[in-house]
């Protein structure tokens, strides 16, 4: 399979995904660490893709969704940006409730 | 011309900055002393008015494409309007530190 198509079903496949270097757990980078952490603050089941650990997502997602870096996080298939976007999001507590309602999309 | 300057020069003349810092965060990472590789900028600009981060943030890598693709390794963005700015009080939030995942 193409590797964008292969982007293209996690994002797809998965209420919200998080690309980034490391794991949530043991993230490798401190924005890809920030990103993780205010997802997981949301309470909500999260999938994770460690782009170190796969060469060509690394190389190719930029050019997915036209974002030149890591993390990238993805709602309901959307792009909603990097690691400040994110911060802002959970700051103001839109990340939250946008992340909530992509988890009762899903189980609905 | 240092890639600080190079940055700067671009966005104030694209953006029209009121205000812009562009801070060399290098230093804080895993890379030889005197590297241009980690930056964050704080832009205040009227032409982020009505426009959503995401597209903010687009613009900035729009203007900056040709550094990302070959010399910025990371890019902090604060992007607000003057409205924002002064409500911030003008304090933009810390960068994140290294991890040791260069790449």
């Amino acid at each position: 399979m193409d590797v964008l198509e292969r982007i293209d079903q996690v994002v797809k496949g998965n209420s919200v995904v998080i690309f980034m270097k490391g794991t949530p757990q043991m993230p490798q980078c401190g924005f890809s660490m920030r990103a993780a952490q205010a997802l997981q603050a949301c309470g909500k089941e999260f999938a994770h893709v460690n782009v170190l650990m796969d060469q060509e997502i690394f190389e190719n997602l930029p050019r997915y969704a036209d974002w030149p870096t890591f993390p990238q996080i993805y709602i309901n298939g959307e792009l909603i940006g990097g690691c400040d976007i994110t911060l802002e999001m959970y700051q103001q507590g839109d990340l939250k409730k946008a992340v909530e309602e992509a988890a009762e999309k899903t189980s609905a | 011309m240092s890639m600080q300057i190079q940055i700067e020069e671009k966005l104030a003349k694209e953006l029209k900055a009121q205000h812009l810092e562009v801070v060399n965060e290098s230093n804080n990472h895993n890379v030889p002393p005197g590297s241009e590789s980690h930056f964050k900028i704080v832009v205040v600009a009227p032409d982020f008015e009505g426009k959503s981060l995401i597209n903010r943030h687009r613009m900035i890598n729009s203007i900056l494409a040709d550094e990302l693709k070959n010399q910025i390794h990371a890019l902090a963005m604060h992007t607000y309007t003057e409205e924002e700015w002064n409500k911030a009080s003008g304090d933009a939030p810390m960068s994140p530190p290294c991890m040791g995942g260069g790449k």
